[in-house]
């Protein structure tokens, strides 16, 4: 479905990504990890069609990107911004649903499904402003999923919530990918890229390359407390960390 | 700006609000009262007292029947008129100002173009241009109001524009990866977040309005208004009338400011209360 090759891109005086090469197949829950400051949120915004590539092409189901996509959503890492204060929770989520040619009442239904789903159906009649950066975070994934994009980009999604609410939302990811979404999910969070992925991604810094791209070899059916338990995962998260932290004996990378 | 945040805070708390009110009229009250004994002591006839003001202000305009709300015809026939051309002055003023603004603020290239054009225009006072626009448009409404628009359009204009380039940068991506249409991209966001500035500039724009009224109504041509009416007390060496006028244009221009105030603060509640949670 998407496929990178010899991306590259820099900013004025600095090399934020160079020789990124990736494939993503449909329906595929790509998790990309990486330090901070490594291009992560460049990556993202290079595919969403926001900034121009310096280097490399990137193709969506065979067409080169050069503008924003149709059928595309992203969660930005910095989600407050990204919402508008002068409209309430509901309003927000809603405002992308006008363009899909569906009545007000169904809007404001799907609305209200995804704020549900996310768990801030009360919180839908309040403006972003009125609630914590948690919250905000998950209005950003409401307004997303009521979207129903074919390619899902989340940035750092669950920064700011709480470890419950975290599992649940990691979880919430795990359902909408059933329905065919395709989702690229970046974190620093070495578990839940290995939890949530059926590929990790790692990503080197300055500049930003693919270091390993590894399969996650668990069962689709995953459950917060036994999957963390099995000798796979446990395996994966420790190579995962090695990864990033730059320790991968030469010739590691797959 | 931050003054009058400042000077508004007290307004969350009733006892506050009170004596805030309490002191400003109590200053007012003192001034005015200053004013009497002064005038009273002095006896020019340039200087009525006050209370020769406010009398001659009521048989002048609003003596008149209960039918008419008070006002007499002289009322009716000056005041009204004025505010109208006021009104139609600021509102194209508005109109324009906002469309242009907007249209200049989103498109670089259009800033590039007209920037410089609008703040030399912008800087030439308005009352010199009075002659030219005498020339140019039909002596009376149609001269007055073009005067008012030519100089409350400026700060509408360029606080718009100046509004729409600084949407922020993250809204306008949110804008683009969801695909909103043009007019959602317009009502949804720039506008929206243009607005404090639209009203700063509305602001300027509103004394700028009242002053162009009175100029232009002193100008050749004039039949009605209240700067007609001044002009025409002043050649009878009317002073009481003078006066009045005086008085009745800072009481307009107190009340049109409140009213804007009273608008943006609606307006603006979420922006103000978006603020409010993102500093503390
Ligand atoms: N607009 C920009 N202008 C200049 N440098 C930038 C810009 N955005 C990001 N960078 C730099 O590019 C590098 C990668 O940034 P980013 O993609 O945000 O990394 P990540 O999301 O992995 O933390 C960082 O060093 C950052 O400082
Ligand atoms: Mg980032």
């Amino acid at each position: 479905m998407l496929q990178i090759e010899k991306l590259g891109h820099y900013y004025a005086d600095h090399t934020a990504l160079e020789d990124v090469n990736l494939e993503v197949a449909e329906g595929e829950l790509v998790s990309i990890v990486g330090p901070s400051g490594c291009g992560k949120s460049t990556l993202l915004r290079c595919i969403a069609g926001l900034i121009r590539p310096s280097q490399g092409r990137i193709t969506l189901n065979g067409r080169e990107i050069t503008d924003v996509p149709d059928n595309l959503a992203v969660v930005f890492q910095d989600y407050s911004r990204s919402l508008l204060p002068w409209l309430t929770v509901r309003d927000n989520v809603a405002l992308p649903l006008r363009r899909r040619g569906r009545s007000k009442s169904e809007r404001q239904a799907a609305a209200l499904g995804a704020l549900q789903a996310v768990g801030l159906a009360d919180a839908a009649h309040k403006y972003p402003w009125q609630l914590s950066g948690g919250m905000q975070q998950r209005v950003s994934i409401a307004r997303a999923l009521a979207y129903q994009p074919a390619l899902l980009l989340m940035d750092e999604p669950f920064g700011s919530v709480d470890a419950q609410t975290r599992e649940d939302l990691e979880d919430l990811v795990l359902r909408v990918r059933k329905d065919g979404m395709t989702i690229l999910l970046v974190t620093h969070d070495i578990d839940e890229s290995v939890y949530v992925g059926d590929r990790v991604i790692v990503l080197d810094r300055a500049p930003g390359r693919v270091a390993a791209d590894l399969a996650v070899g668990l069962p689709s059916a995953r459950d917060q407390i036994s999957t963390r338990e099995l000798p796979e995962f446990v395996h994966m998260r420790a190579e995962v960390g090695r990864l990033v932290r730059g320790q991968a004996p030469p010739g590691a990378v797959l | 700006m931050s003054a009058a945040v400042a000077g508004r805070r007290p307004g969350r708390y009733g006892v506050g609000l009170l004596t805030g009110i309490l002191h400003r009229w109590i200053v007012l009250a003192v001034a005015v009262a200053c004013w009497e004994v002064g005038t009273r002591i002095a006896r020019s006839p340039s200087f009525p007292p006050p209370s020769t003001i406010v009398s001659k202000m009521y048989h002048l305009w609003f003596a008149g029947p209960a039918s008419h709300l008070f006002l007499t015809s002289e009322a009716t026939g000056n005041l009204l008129p004025s505010l109208g051309r006021m009104a139609v002055g600021l509102a194209a003023s508005i109109v324009a100002g906002v469309g242009l603004g907007l249209l200049l603020g989103r498109s670089e290239r259009m800033f590039a173009y007209l920037d410089p054009l609008f703040q030399f225009a912008r800087v030439i006072p308005p009352p010199t241009l009075a002659p030219v626009f005498i020339v140019l448009f039909k002596l009376g409404s149609q001269m007055q109001i073009a005067s008012i628009i030519f100089s409350a359009i400026w700060p509408i204009l360029l606080n718009t524009a100046d509004g729409a380039r600084s949407v922020d940068q993250l809204q306008m991506a949110t804008a683009r990866v969801f695909r909103l249409s043009s007019t959602d991209r317009l009502f949804k966001i720039i506008l929206p977040s243009t607005m404090p500035k639209i009203f700063a500039g509305l602001r300027l724009s509103l004394s700028l309005a009242l002053i162009l009224m009175v100029f232009s109504e002193l100008l050749p041509g004039a039949t009605d208004g209240i700067g007609f009416l001044m002009s025409d007390a002043q050649s009878r060496s009317d002073l009481p009338t003078l006066w009045a006028g005086i008085v009745l244009l800072g009481i307009l221009g107190y009340l049109l400011n409140t009213l804007l105030l009273m608008a943006e603060r609606r307006a603006l509640a979420g922006h103000r209360a978006a603020r409010r949670v993102d500093t503390t």
